[in-house]
This record gives structure tokens, C-alpha cells and sequence, in this order.
């Protein structure tokens, strides 16, 4: 038995359009959350992270496509084209294209969109890219609410450990729309201030847009410094309600107890935990639960929503790059935004960004329909 | 060591009929999907009102799991069943509804009750709480239905430890058109579980 491995990686966010550079700018605190004001968005003006159309389009037309291609076709094209020039990897039957995404092109729902409608269809989406970069096997999308990004990582290693894939390369996108702000503001969930996830004075989420992509491979040539060996990976459904998180933290204890077992691992032996921290009341609340339920309330422990917002499809593999680059960097990041602690449970959140030798980390997500996932990562 | 599979049953609800492995178990007189919803619910003697607040790719998916699974009961619920769901038109049904509601400034009445159901996964968690499958969920978008990749997949997550069977399949709205085919992947069963007899059994009847 072999083992998996993340490898090649890219962020394409309004911090930066590398991971590196973008690491850089956590590693100094800065967040991507801007007031954003757009009309076409939402009638008021919101904390958002957005990738600059002027930016983006003149990184995409390096590119060389005469095809058009919508926001985020761009946005996934111009990370995985990245990951797929460094890592050299030749597209054969044995390379798989894994897409992450909760809405993917919804906007060409929007009436004035210039592209069809058919081209909200995932599917379509999968195609897009795999006609561009010659993908010869057939596009997989993982549209799970916002598990996807950590259960695309997952899925992942599962083919490439079942012996489907040598390598599968995963990207992750969604959108900030009108269709998913309105969608939040129905339920009461946007803050109206840059979020603050765990925080006494927490008031709800903000949503950002990134584009995300990584290699998993089971070849330990084709790894870079920063690459993890993933360990042990599971989801688990609460099976409880279809919008809010299980009061008892069910679904998430048992994932992340899952995903230790497999990866022969005792909570003892995490140095750190990437979690979801949407900085909404319940979600922080049931997760403090969960990790104390598991023996991890002592795990230093930090959200990142509050550097780029909630970014749906693409947070799981977003937070999970920055793990990768954290333990790189024998660096824990501040949870921005915490200050005082506002859950039931003790948690010990990362308030400075700080050095520490790390080994491992453990990345979750939770999302509706009652999904949660968790992945252990060790450095190579 | 690989766990043997085989598929133990399956089920259809087609526009004309629900079917249970060769059987014919219920036929559509109703027409229209939500009379035909409708019908099939009081048949098959469901008793649960939240049925009727869920969009039609979750009624569907829903009355296919119920069908195969029959009424929940407490022996299952320590069943490692996972859930692999897949379509092409994701949630495209309730997202084309929802749009709708916002795409007017003067008439905009976006409603959280729709926007949940915005996301294909929300099936599997309604079916997850009826069934109480506290369990492996993941939801995947093809072009069409792809027997190759849900075997794969299915047999990667039984070589877990917390996965020993799978509830699988394609579950589709796309306007006026839609389908259910749901099978469970089990150690024991009477149907092959591989590509070939996925197709047939995908095509009958």
C-alpha cells in the first residue's frame, strides 16, 4: 500500500494569485475583507473578499484562449494552470480532474449574463476546463455544500489509494452573487462587520470568492517542501437538520474520530486544528462542542474565514493549502478577528501568529444538508 | 483485506412508474409530479409531513430511498451506511426558482425555505435524518449517469472502517424531465456489482 500525498498548490484570491504570496500576507495579518460596494450584489455595502476583474483578466489572458470563458471558469484556469505547468504531469487515463464547487457559473442565471444558460450546468463547467488543459479522463464534480473543498481532497485520496488515479488534480471555486449574498442575508447569517469566528462579539459570516487547486499523488518524486502526506480522512452526516448544526456536534466528533482511527492517530498527536469557525452563532458554538467531545479543546485552533470570508466550495482546499504552508513554516496563523472567547467550551484559538514546530494538522468543515468532514495531514 | 460487494436491490421512480428490483410497484395516474408525489406517498403509506416541504429533487430522491429501504427502524441506524448521490442538473430545478425570486428589485423575496435547497446534497441529508445514517455523504455532477465511477467509489469507501454498505445513485430534476435509480451496494445480494450490470439495471425496466 502506497500513500497519498498533496503536492503542487494554488491560491487565486484577492490577497494574491500564489500561495506563497498569499501565505506571506497572512503571516503578517493582513486580510483580503474589504467593504465592498456593489449594487449589482447587494443593495448595501459588505464585507467581502473579491478577486479584481482588471487583475484577473490580464492574468487570464496570458493564458492565450480565444474561447470566452465566465468569471470563474477564469478564475479555476488560471489556478490549475499554475499547478499543472510546475508539475510537469503528462495527461494520460491514469490523471484524474476533480472539480469543487458548491454553485459553480450560477450567475449566468443573472438576466443580463452574456454567456447561455446552459452553462450554469456543472457538468459543462467539468468540460470547460478538461477541453482547455486535455484532460483525457472524465471531470469529476463534488458539489457538497461547504464539506466539498476537504471531501473533494478526500475523494481524492480515496481513487488514487484504490488504484483508479497515479494523480488527480483537484481545483475548488465559487463565486460571490447576488443568488448566494441574498441567499446568506434570508437567513440572517452576514455580519455587517469584518467577521469574527469564536468571538464573544461574533455577528455572522462574510462571503468571499477564491479560487483554489492542489496535486494529490501517490508519487513522492513529484512533491514540493511544503507537501503533506494525508493521513486519514472521513465525513459524517449528522443526520439531524437540513440547515442547522447538530446541537451535540455529532456528525463532526465522529469525523474527526474517524478520520484519527484511520490515520493511527490519538488527539494528542494533532499539533493543530485548521477549523471552519464561520463566525455564525451555532456553527462556532456546535464546533466547540465537537472538539471538546474528541479531547481537542486544548489543540491551538484557528478559523481563516476572517482573511477571506467564507469562500463555500473552494474553504476546505483554501484552509487546507494553508495548513500545508503552516507546518512548511513551522508557523501557527492568528485567528483574526478573536478576541475574547464566546462558545460554551473552551477552545484554545491562536490569537498571535506564532512559531511553533508542527508536524501535523487536522482540517473540518461543516455545511447544510448536516455534512461535516475532517482530514489529519502530517508534513512529509 | 477487499470487502466483497454485490447489489442487494434497487429502485426506480421513473415519470411512469416506481419499481422495486423487477417489480412494478406503484403506477403514475396523476400526471403532473407533485400529484404524482402525492400518490405515491399515501401508496406507500409514509407519514411524514416534511415530505411536502422539500423540492422535488429531494421528494424524489427521498421516495426512492424509501422505497428501498423501507420504513426506518431502529436496526438500522447502526448500519454504516453510506450515502453517494449523483445527477447532471445538480440543484439546478430550485436554483432556477430561487433566481426568479431575486431577480426583480420590485418584486424580491428571497426565502431561506428555497435557498436550502439550493445545494444537490440537501436530498442526502433528508434522506440521512429520516433514515438516522450517521455516515459517509457525498453528492457528484456527470454529464450522465456513470456507473464506472460510482463502483470505484463505492468500493474505495467500503475499504474503510466506518462504511459497510452504500446507498447509491442518480437522482435528476431538470424541468419536466426527471428520474431516480437508487441501489444498495451490500456484502451479500443477488446482483453483480460492476459496470456492465449497473448499465442493465440503470436501462430496466
Amino acid at each position: 500500500m502506497h500513500n497519498t500525498y498533496l503536492s503542487h498548490n494554488n491560491i487565486v484570491s484577492s490577497l494574491g494569485f500564489d500561495s506563497v504570496i498569499v501565505v506571506d500576507q497572512i503571516s503578517n495579518e493582513i486580510s483580503g475583507l474589504r467593504l465592498i460596494q456593489e449594487p449589482k450584489i447587494f443593495e448595501s455595502p459588505l464585507y467581502s473578499s473579491m478577486i479584481s476583474e482588471e487583475v484577473l483578466n490580464e492574468v487570464f489572458d496570458r493564458l492565450r484562449t480565444k474561447l470566452p470563458h465566465t468569471r470563474l471558469e477564469k478564475m479555476l484556469m488560471v489556478s490549475l494552470k499554475t499547478i499543472l505547468k510546475a508539475s510537469k504531469i503528462e495527461l494520460t487515463h491514469r490523471v484524474g480532474l476533480l472539480i469543487s464547487t458548491t454553485k459553480g457559473n450560477i450567475d449566468v442565471l443573472e438576466k443580463d449574463s452574456r454567456f447561455p444558460k446552459e452553462r450554469a450546468y456543472l457538468s459543462t463547467l467539468g468540460t470547460e476546463l478538461q477541453n482547455y488543459f486535455g484532460f483525457v479522463t472524465e471531470p469529476i464534480v463534488v458539489s457538497n455544500a461547504c464539506v466539498s473543498g476537504v471531501l473533494a481532497i478526500t475523494v481524492a485520496k480515496r481513487l488514487v489509494d484504490h488504484g483508479k488515479f497515479d494523480h488527480v488534480f483537484v481545483v475548488a471555486g465559487d463565486l460571490v452573487t447576488k443568488f448566494i449574498i441574498s441567499g446568506f442575508n434570508s437567513f440572517q447569517a452576514l455580519s455587517d462587520l469584518p467577521c469574527r469566528p469564536y468571538c464573544k462579539s461574533r455577528s455572522g459570516i462574510n462571503i468571499g470568492e477564491v479560487a483554489a487547486s492542489v496535486l494529490v499523488t501517490k508519487d513522492k518524486s513529484r512533491l514540493v517542501e511544503e507537501s503533506v502526506e494525508i493521513l486519514g480522512a472521513a465525513s459524517c452526516n449528522d443526520a439531524n437538520h437540513i440547515s442547522g448544526p447538530s446541537r451535540t456536534g455529532e456528525g463532526l466528533f465522529r469525523s474527526v474520530n474517524w478520520a484519527l482511527k484511520e490515520a493511527h492517530l490519538s488527539p494528542e498527536d494533532i499539533d493543530y486544528i485548521s477549523a471552519h469557525g464561520t463566525a455564525t452563532m451555532y456553527n462556532d458554538e456546535m464546533e466547540a462542542i465537537a472538539f471538546n467531545r474528541a479531547g481537542l479543546g486544548d489543540t491551538p485552533l484557528n478559523s481563516l474565514k476572517g482573511y477571506f470570508g467564507h469562500t463555500l466550495g473552494a474553504s476546505g482546499l483554501l484552509e487546507t493549502i494553508i495548513g500545508m504552508h503552516s507546518l512548511q513554516r513551522n508557523t501557527l496563523f492568528a485567528s483574526r478577528g478573536f478576541k475574547e472567547l464566546g462558545v460554551s467550551q473552551s477552545l484554545n484559538i491562536i490569537e498571535k501568529t506564532t512559531p511553533k514546530k508542527l508536524n501535523t494538522f487536522l482540517k473540518t468543515a461543516s455545511g447544510f444538508g448536516g455534512s461535516n468532514t475532517a482530514a489529519v495531514f502530517r508534513k512529509v | 483485506m477487499d470487502k466483497i460487494s454485490h447489489i442487494s436491490a434497487y429502485c426506480h421512480v421513473k415519470k411512469n412508474a416506481i419499481s422495486l428490483n423487477e417489480n412494478i410497484l406503484f403506477e403514475n395516474t396523476a400526471g403532473d409530479f407533485a400529484g404524482y408525489m402525492k400518490s405515491a406517498y399515501s401508496h406507500f403509506k409514509i407519514e411524514y409531513p416534511k415530505f411536502f416541504k422539500m423540492d422535488r429533487l429531494s421528494k424524489l430522491a427521498f421516495l426512492a430511498a424509501e422505497v428501498l429501504l423501507g420504513h426506518p427502524n431502529t436496526s438500522k441506524e447502526n448500519r454504516n451506511m453510506a450515502v453517494v448521490l449523483s445527477n447532471s442538473a445538480s440543484s439546478l430545478d430550485t436554483d432556477r426558482k430561487y433566481q426568479e425570486s431575486i431577480s426583480d428589485a420590485h418584486n424580491f423575496y428571497p426565502s431561506p425555505a428555497v435557498f436550502v435547497y439550493t445545494l444537490p446534497n440537501i436530498c442526502i441529508g433528508e434522506i440521512s435524518i429520516r433514515h438516522k445514517l450517521r455516515s459517509e455523504n457525498s453528492f457528484f455532477i456527470f454529464d450522465a449517469f456513470s456507473p464506472g465511477f460510482l463502483k470505484d467509489y463505492s468500493e474505495s469507501l467500503l475499504q474503510t472502517d466506518n462504511t459497510d454498505e452504500v446507498l447509491c445513485g442518480w437522482a435528476d430534476v431538470d424541468e419536466d424531465s426527471y428520474e431516480a435509480f437508487l441501489y444498495l451496494v451490500s456484502p451479500i445480494g443477488n446482483y453483480s456489482h460492476d459496470e456492465p450490470q449497473l448499465t442493465k439495471l440503470y436501462a430496466t425496466p
